[in-house]
């Protein structure tokens, strides 16, 4: 693969023809935000929406994880639109998630965080009330707890999982029910989780955690 | 394809037509009667009447072919029945109900008194009595797809070669693919889907991508509520669809295909299923076509239900075996589809538009509808409107002339309101649209869409924040929940719509509609969540006063908003003896007051609407008042009277 010149918000950037341009960014030290991409999978998941960026030539703001880098491509991370769709985009996954920063294994290092930090966003709604879903904590496992209230789909604990060779976890139901669970939603303890941890470090939040053997 | 054996290929074709032809002769050398029995069809007693034509047949010992037809399209009229009659105009009869179909056929066929009374009009012109082309809605119909449908046994392959059927196939077969493909694109044929995307591109894009495997898609998932387009075409003329896939096959080079049909349509997979197997037996698909070196060969894949899996991606996964749920577009299917490999997808519609093309010609296609959007456009009328079932009229026919010529206007002598175009994601457009043309570019640019062609007329009674909620209520609830906006975007939506309904609607929720449609619209992966917000944005547009007046003054305009209402008895009115409404309240909420006057206790009424039908029309005294704290402010009037 050919080495490439792209422009990053007015920065010149090498890439190899064919790099996803997300990766591009971040590998360059520019930060974009995003939930769903993963560097292993062929396909982009494209479905936490916070990856937009301002393509030249392209009417509408499109996902960094869709992009395929070619030489000369100008790319702007932040625009009015951009920023608005973000930020909405942001909300909405907020108003969905049970905010609790000063009891999360991931404070600190929560990627919902880092988001609201380079892009000057709210972790708490501002806007939109809060939907409760109501979902259990499940605790059923040695070394795994998993809030699914803190869960934001972004797939990374399912592919982790099925990576370790053990392949637990799977999305299921539609809509506003889609949820990570087990098969026929047996409590983790009872799954055949022997808790690997691999989700908890694939989890971008503080969905998956581990803890301490009792 | 090598020229040396076009021979064979018409010869082939010749021989099976001609056996088709004579079968159809004599099929037409004794009285003929047809009986529209598609789903709409039986759902209104079409098998019962079929039933009552034999037995009247056997009866009188009369020697007369009886065939169980697809839908013409007039399904305000079922049961329907033409009678061909040797000697008499041809004529088709609606509202055949129970008894008259027996004595349409006894006075038809024994006395040739062709039962006037019941014929909705004749099939061919004649000198007695008028055929469909001589009413309002003959006058915009130019049907092209739908011209068999009604007419011919969709069960039996003959008719469908009798007149004229796969004979486009068989000039495909003659000509390159190359050829086939300039055709369709000068014809400008946009795709039915509801994207409108051109076809003979979308073949072309298949064509020439890389890979030798290659397949084409017929989508029949058909999964709008009240949409029934595809599904009467594939009751009513399977072979047709069948016809229009081989070609697409040819076109784009491949070698298999499927029908992707919804599993809740059991008489359509019944039917392609059987034309499939006939087309076989024929020589017409499999290896080696009518003698030519072309293989093609269709299956069946029945689709689970789920709306979004006639998304091209989805329905593609779900093919697969996933979870029928949408991919980020590009690559587009034609290029990587079923298996990674190039796949055509196309409509019911645009795929039984193509043996008439290749037929007629390019520019013929082009002298139907509009530039850019040429050919006729199908419509499933519902709602409030007369002349509810499938119109065929060319693009550019206005939203008018469809409502009042075609469907003869609003039902109940009500006033129009505003139509709901394009299926759940379609937009509500108000009387000061009803002269948009239909077309693809004019329908989206007035705030809805063309869809898939649902149409749902609505009248003074229905209310618009309601409308919207239920179109949102279904589309949030057919969401995949793959993508936060739509996930999450429609949610919200829903909740401040339902909330306004309840007449718990805040001031600054309009904005904040306005912004979540905006933003779902912007920031969704596939075009359910790119579409969802269509019914909330064009009634905002259009009727945003009434999600005022529900808003600000707790007040629902329609009087449709249950938690807006109130039911109350007007006293001048009421009869006081009849008793009508008291025998008819669950909740025994009607008492007599010291005059015998009805009076409704609001606390018992749970609102059911009975004692507003029952109360019988020369008094009307029941009527719906809104808000409902009206109704205490007229009890105070009244009691100072
Ligand atoms: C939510 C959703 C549902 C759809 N359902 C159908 C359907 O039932 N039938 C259909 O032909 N196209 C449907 N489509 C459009 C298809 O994705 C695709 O565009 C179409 O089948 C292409 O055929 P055409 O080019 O002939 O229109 C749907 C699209 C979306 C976003
Ligand atoms: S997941 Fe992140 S945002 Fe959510 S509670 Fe934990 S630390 Fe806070
Ligand atoms: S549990 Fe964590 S890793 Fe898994 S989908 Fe949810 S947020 Fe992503
Ligand atoms: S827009 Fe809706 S249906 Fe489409 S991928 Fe997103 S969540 Fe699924
Ligand atoms: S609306 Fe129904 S419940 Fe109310 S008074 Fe009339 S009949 Fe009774
Ligand atoms: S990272 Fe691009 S959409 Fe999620
Ligand atoms: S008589 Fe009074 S409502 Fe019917």
């Amino acid at each position: 693969m050919s080495e490439i010149t792209i422009t990053i918000d007015d920065r010149q950037i090498s890439a190899r023809e064919g790099d996803i341009l997300l990766w591009a960014a971040l590998d360059n030290g520019v930060y974009i935000p995003h939930l769903c991409a993963h560097r292993e999978e062929e396909h982009p998941s494209a479905s936490c929406r916070l990856c937009f960026v301002e393509m030249q030539g392209r009417p509408m703001p499109v996902p960094a994880c869709t992009v395929k880098v070619a030489d000369g491509m100008v790319v702007s991370t932040r625009s009015e639109r951009v920023d608005a769709l973000v930020a909405a985009g942001f909300e909405l996954i907020m108003s969905n998630h049970r905010l609790d920063c000063k009891n999360c294994a991931a404070n600190g290092s929560c990627e919902l965080q880092r988001i609201a930090k380079e892009r000057k966003l709210r972790l708490k709604p501002k806007n939109l009330p809060a939907l409760e879903r109501d979902l259990p904590v499940d605790s059923s496992a040695a070394g795994i707890l998993y809030d699914p209230g803190k869960c934001v789909l972004c797939g990374h604990c399912v592919l982790a999982c099925r990576s370790s060779g053990r392949g637990i976890l799977g999305f299921t139901r539609r809509g506003y029910e889609r949820i990570v669970t087990t098969f026929g939603d047996a409590p983790l303890g009872e799954s055949g989780c022997d808790s690997c941890g691999a989700c908890a470090g694939a989890c971008p939040v503080g969905a998956f955690s581990t803890r301490k053997a009792r | 394809m090598g020229n040396n054996n076009t021979a064979v290929v018409s010869a082939a074709f010749e021989q099976l037509k001609a056996a088709a032809q004579q079968k159809w002769e004599q099929l037409h050398s004794k009285p003929l009667i047809l009986v529209g029995a598609a789903t709409c069809g039986r759902a209104a007693g079409a098998l019962s009447l079929l039933e009552e034509v034999k037995t009247e047949l056997q009866k009188l010992q009369l020697d007369a072919t009886v065939l169980e037809v697809g839908c013409m399209g007039h399904c305000y009229a079922e049961p329907v029945m033409v009678i061909y009659n040797e000697g008499f105009p041809t004529i088709c009869y609606g509202y055949v109900k129970e008894g008259v179909g027996a004595r349409i056929v006894r006075d038809y066929l024994t006395e040739g008194d062709p039962g006037i009374e019941f014929a909705l009009a004749a099939i061919e012109p004649n000198d007695f009595f008028p055929t469909f082309q001589d009413f309002p809605r003959g006058v915009y119909e130019n049907k092209i797809v739908m011209e068999q449908c009604g007419f011919i046994d969709p069960r039996d392959i003959d008719h469908y070669l009798a007149t004229g059927g796969y004979s486009a196939l068989v000039k495909a077969l003659e000509t390159t693919p190359e050829e086939i493909i300039e055709t369709v694109k000068a014809s400008g044929l946009r795709g039915r889907g509801g994207a409108g995307f051109p076809t003979g591109v979308k073949w072309e894009t298949c064509r020439n991508s890389a890979g030798d495997q290659k397949y084409v898609i017929c989508n029949a998932d058909e999964g709008d509520p009240g949409a029934f387009m595809d599904r009467t075409i594939l009751e009513s003329n399977p072979h047709l669809l069948i016809e229009g896939l081989a070609i697409a096959a040819r076109a784009a080079g491949a070698e298999k295909g499927y029908v992707y049909i919804r599993a809740e349509y059991p008489l359509a997979v019944e039917r392609v299923a059987l034309a499939v197997q006939t087309a076989k037996e024929k020589g017409l698909l499999g290896k080696s076509i009518l003698g030519s070196d072309f293989n093609f060969d269709i299956e069946l894949f029945q689709g689970s239900g789920a709306f979004v899996c006639g998304e091209e991606t989805a329905l593609i996964a779900s093919m697969e075996g996933q979870p029928g749920i949408p991919r980020h577009r590009p690559p587009f299917p034609a290029i990587s589809g079923l298996w990674g490999k190039p796949t055509v997808i196309n409509n019911v519609k645009s795929l039984s538009y193509v043996p008439y093309i290749i037929n007629r010609g390019a520019e013929w296609f082009r002298s139907n509808g509009t530039e850019k959007s040429p050919g006729t456009a199908i419509f499933a009328l519902a709602g409030k409107v007369v002349n509810t079932g499938l119109a065929e009229v060319p693009m550019s026919t206005t939203l008018r002339e469809l409502i009042f010529d075609v469907g003869s206007g609003i039902a109940n002598g009500k006033n129009f309101k505003a139509v709901q175009i394009g299926g759940p994601s379609g937009g509500c457009l108000p009387e000061e649209a009803l002269d948009t043309p239909i077309d693809f570019d004019s329908l989206t640019k007035a705030g809805a869409m063309m869809g898939s062609g649902g149409m749902v007329v609505l009248d003074e009674n229905d209310c618009m924040v309601e409308i919207a909620r239920f179109f949102l209520d279904f589309t949030q609830k057919e969401s995949c929940g793959k993508c936060t906006f739509c996930r999450l975007g429609t949610k919200h939506m829903l909740d401040i719509l339902e909330r306004i309904t309840k007449g718990r609607g805040k001031p600054e929720d309009i904005d904040m509609l306005m912004e979540l449609a905006s933003k779902v619209r912007e920031g969704s992966l596939c075009n359910l969540g790119k579409t969802a917000p269509n019914p909330v944005l064009s009634t905002l547009k259009y009727f945003r006063e009434e999600y005022e007046a529900h808003i600000n003054e707790g007040r629902c305009p329609s009087l449709m908003c249950k938690d807006l209402i109130a039911y109350y008895i007007l006293p001048d009115k009421c009869e006081r003896s009849c008793d009508a409404c008291v025998g008819s309240c669950p909740v025994e909420a009607i008492y007599d007051n010291e005059d015998r006057i009805k009076v409704i206790n609001q606390e018992k009424c749970v609102k059911c609407d009975s004692c507003m039908v029952a109360c019988p029309p020369q008094y009307k005294a029941v009527i719906k008042v809104s808000p409902p704290y009206k109704v205490a402010e007229m009890e105070q009037e009244r009691g100072k009277k």
